[in-house]
């Protein structure tokens, strides 16, 4: 039994890197890739919100910074879409002939590669050190976090000449090692890719929740109070997963981004990030497996119900963070592992019920 | 300098609108500790009742017509009111201490008004009805019969999947009657025509034109806060209300309903936001997306103004209403043409509506720094405050 739970992940892992592909047609198989890539997202909205306690509502800010890195990357390194100038085409239409100077570095692969996670880093960093070390917490964080978020949102919607406002940058007819970044070929390798980042990132997500830094997490979470009064300061803590968490929503963006072929100012929508935090609710948060499961179980639903009905799925959304919130907090995995299902079984008879010390409901004797 | 009054008007009407929301939203935050993610919805709620109410008068004409208005804002107050402690006694109350996962489930609710508003027709509301009802009799008759059993919350649920299965038999029957199956209101935007005693001006004060939309909207938001202060301080539920925003426990103890208290104060602060989308309708045309606009500028003013204190959310929200507009339409340009090239700079950069959200934003969180819980912070001896 223990060996075959080790070999568990490496058999999903096999199936996921060499199954998949071969049973998939191209599309779906994209669709999987941006799942997948959805889920490192989720991975690190459970890192802050299942184990420190921080619900927040503007991931998609760091999510959408990854993405406009790797985009601005990709437009001005494609000859096809350079204009007259050698700059990206849109410029054009807004009467703007000079790069503005922050889009210079993106020339670079290498540092592209590292700014898509390390701008958002630096954000998140920011962010949160400016709202922690005010002692605010709880609805607030998450309130003021919706506001950066909608920041954001304008900044980039309403500022054409430096991002092509709500038209976003269009990567999927760039190109890549001389080939077009929407081509089947290269979704294929981003899919490899992303198969290979999701581990790496769980690995990460479980290095920060294990041993000392992860008890003082779990320790923020269940009583920040009480983890002061003991002389920690739980601001660290805070800051340093809230950077963690936003340098994984950079990349997971990034890979969505060129999955997806778009980047806009939609993926800093409000609805978005929110939709984040219930693939973590639905899967199962204060653990690591259950994102994973929420974002593809809920993002492969989404595709279902609007492909069948369109108008039906913010229905079939609305009543999932219902019926999750109220009578699932576990999650999927949670539910699984914390008994859930055997009491399911056992209410039908078919397992034996969990011994409980004393069953205090049925045989409670009044005391006279 | 006329321009520049016109634009202070201006503000304070965006912000008497974000008043009265906020207000409601502050008031229900200070109670409960709960985030009501759906009150823009509940905003939006009142502007579809004001359509409606208007589409009923037409027909009337004349002076009739010309009174919908405050009809309608009677109307959204009762309808969203009763639709907030509906929520309140189905929803929240299961979720009383979890103020983070209320914020998803009310999200979630806001989601399923949206979508309903858009494609809510006959069919669909009789299909619910169908659905429900069945439901309910399924639930009945299980209960009478499997209700020791272990397994019957299993049971239980699946009845009530099965209901909801017939409900969507029942509306696509429905669907089939072509009268039946035309959306009420549809996914676009609709229009409230003002009433003419609004429309044009109320005269002028020193060369200043008094539109009299927005002098109304202020005349309103002003009544209905004095009208709350009032409900808050001097009556016997108000009494209540405060006690238990005071200590919670204690008050139950002293023998206060809190959970009607919880009802009553979750209905007054959706009432608010039904008349506050009332308001809005005055203001230009509104669809279902309109909650999102506001919300967040509601948030801001709680964060800014600090909870369980009226003046807090006055001052924050008249405060943003004017910023936004001043800088948002870029008055100040025009009234000091002669600044500094780089300040011009500056105010020219977030001289639009979305922008100037933006530098709202950065204040507040600058001002946060100095004053972590607000204008005015609710003095306390608990340690979480």
């Amino acid at each position: 039994m223990k060996i075959f739970q080790r070999l568990v992940p490496w058999i999903l892992l096999a199936i996921a890197l060499f199954i998949l592909p071969a049973a998939l047609d191209d599309f779906r198989l994209n669709l999987f890739g941006r799942y997948f890539s959805l889920a490192i997202t989720a991975l690190a909205i459970d890192l802050i919100w299942g184990y420190t306690g921080l619900l927040s509502l503007g991931q998609g800010i760091f999510f959408a910074l990854g993405g406009y890195a790797v985009a601005m990357y990709l437009m001005l390194n494609t000859k096809s879409l350079a204009g007259g100038n050698g700059i990206p085409k849109f410029f054009e239409n807004y009467g703007v002939d000079q790069l503005p100077f922050f889009w210079q570095p993106f020339w670079s692969p290498v540092f592209t590669l590292i700014a898509l996670w390390v701008i958002p880093a630096v954000v998140a960093g920011l962010v949160g050190w400016l709202i922690f070390r005010n002692r605010i917490k709880g609805v607030y964080f998450s309130i003021i976090t919706q506001a950066a978020l909608m920041v954001f949102f304008h900044f980039f919607n309403g500022q054409q000449k430096l991002f092509d406002g709500t038209n976003g940058l269009k990567t999927s007819t760039s190109e890549l090692f001389g080939q077009l970044v929407g081509s089947p070929d290269m979704q294929v390798w981003f899919y490899r890719l992303t198969v290979v980042l999701l581990p790496l990132a769980f690995l990460v997500c479980r290095y920060f929740t294990s041993g000392r830094f992860g008890d003082a997490l779990i320790a923020i979470r269940d009583d920040e109070s009480r983890l002061r009064f003991a002389g920690f300061n739980p601001v660290p803590f805070k800051t340093i997963v809230f950077l963690v968490a936003g340098a994984l929503c950079g990349i997971s963006g990034a890979l969505y981004t060129v999955q997806s072929g778009i980047v806009s100012p939609q993926y800093m929508s409000i609805s978005f990030s929110i939709e984040m935090v219930i693939w973590v609710a639905v899967g199962g948060r204060g653990t690591l497996v259950g994102p994973i499961i929420g974002a593809t179980v809920v993002n492969y639903l989404r595709s279902l119900v609007s492909e069948a009905l369109p108008e039906a799925w913010l229905f079939v959304q609305g009543a999932l963070f219902i019926f999750v919130v109220v009578l699932m907090p576990d999650g999927i995995y949670g539910w699984i592992t914390k008994g859930g299902f055997r009491t399911f079984l056992a209410a039908f008879g078919i397992a034996k019920p969990a011994k409980t010390y004393p069953k205090l409901d049925k045989e409670a004797v009044p005391v006279d | 300098m006329e321009l520049f009054f016109s634009q202070i008007l201006d503000g304070l009407s965006i912000g008497s609108v974000l008043l009265l929301a906020a207000t409601g939203l502050a008031i229900v935050f200070g109670l409960m500790g709960v985030i009501n993610l759906a009150h823009g919805e509940f905003m939006m709620l009142g502007a579809y009742v004001t359509y409606v109410v208007q589409s009923a008068f037409k027909p009337m004409g004349g002076v009739i017509f010309e009174l919908y208005f405050p009809v309608s804002l009677v109307l959204a107050f009762i309808v969203t009111g009763l639709i907030g402690v509906l929520l309140e006694r189905t929803l929240i109350r299961q979720l009383y201490g979890r103020p983070l996962e209320t914020l998803l489930a009310t999200w979630g609710v806001s989601l399923i008004l949206i979508q309903l508003i858009r494609s809510v027709s006959t069919a669909m509301m009789l299909g619910i009805i169908v659905g429900v009802v069945v439901g309910f009799i399924i639930s009945k008759l299980l209960a009478a019969k499997f209700s020791e059993k272990p397994f019957f919350t299993y049971l239980n649920g699946l009845g009530w999947a099965i209901a909801i299965g017939i409900g969507l038999i029942a509306v696509n029957l429905f669907d089939q009657v072509r009268p039946l199956a035309k959306p009420w209101f549809g996914p676009r935007n609709i229009d409230v025509t003002a009433p003419k005693w609004l429309q044009g001006s109320w005269g002028m004060i020193g060369g200043i034109e008094l539109p009299g939309l927005r002098i109304f909207i202020i005349l309103l938001s002003a009544l209905l806060l004095l009208a709350t202060y009032w409900f808050l301080n001097k009556s016997v539920w108000g009494l209540r209300i405060r006690a238990v925003t005071q200590n919670r426990q204690m008050s139950n103890c002293l023998g206060i309903p809190t959970d009607r208290v919880d009802s009553i104060t979750f209905g007054i602060g959706s009432g608010l936001a039904g008349v506050a989308g009332c308001a809005i309708t005055l203001l230009g045309s509104v669809g279902p997306n309109l909650g999102a606009a506001y919300i967040v500028s509601c948030f801001m003013v709680i964060v800014l103004g600090g909870v369980g204190n009226l003046l807090g959310t006055v001052l924050a929200s008249l405060l943003l209403g004017i910023i936004q507009s001043v800088i948002g339409s870029g008055t100040l340009l025009t009234i000091f043409p002669d600044m500094p090239l780089a300040a011009k700079g500056v105010i020219e950069f977030f001289a639009t509506t979305s922008m100037s959200l933006v530098l709202v934003f950065i204040f507040i969180i600058v001002f946060l720094q100095f004053r972590p819980n607000g204008m005015f912070p609710q003095k306390g001896r608990s340690v979480d405050a």
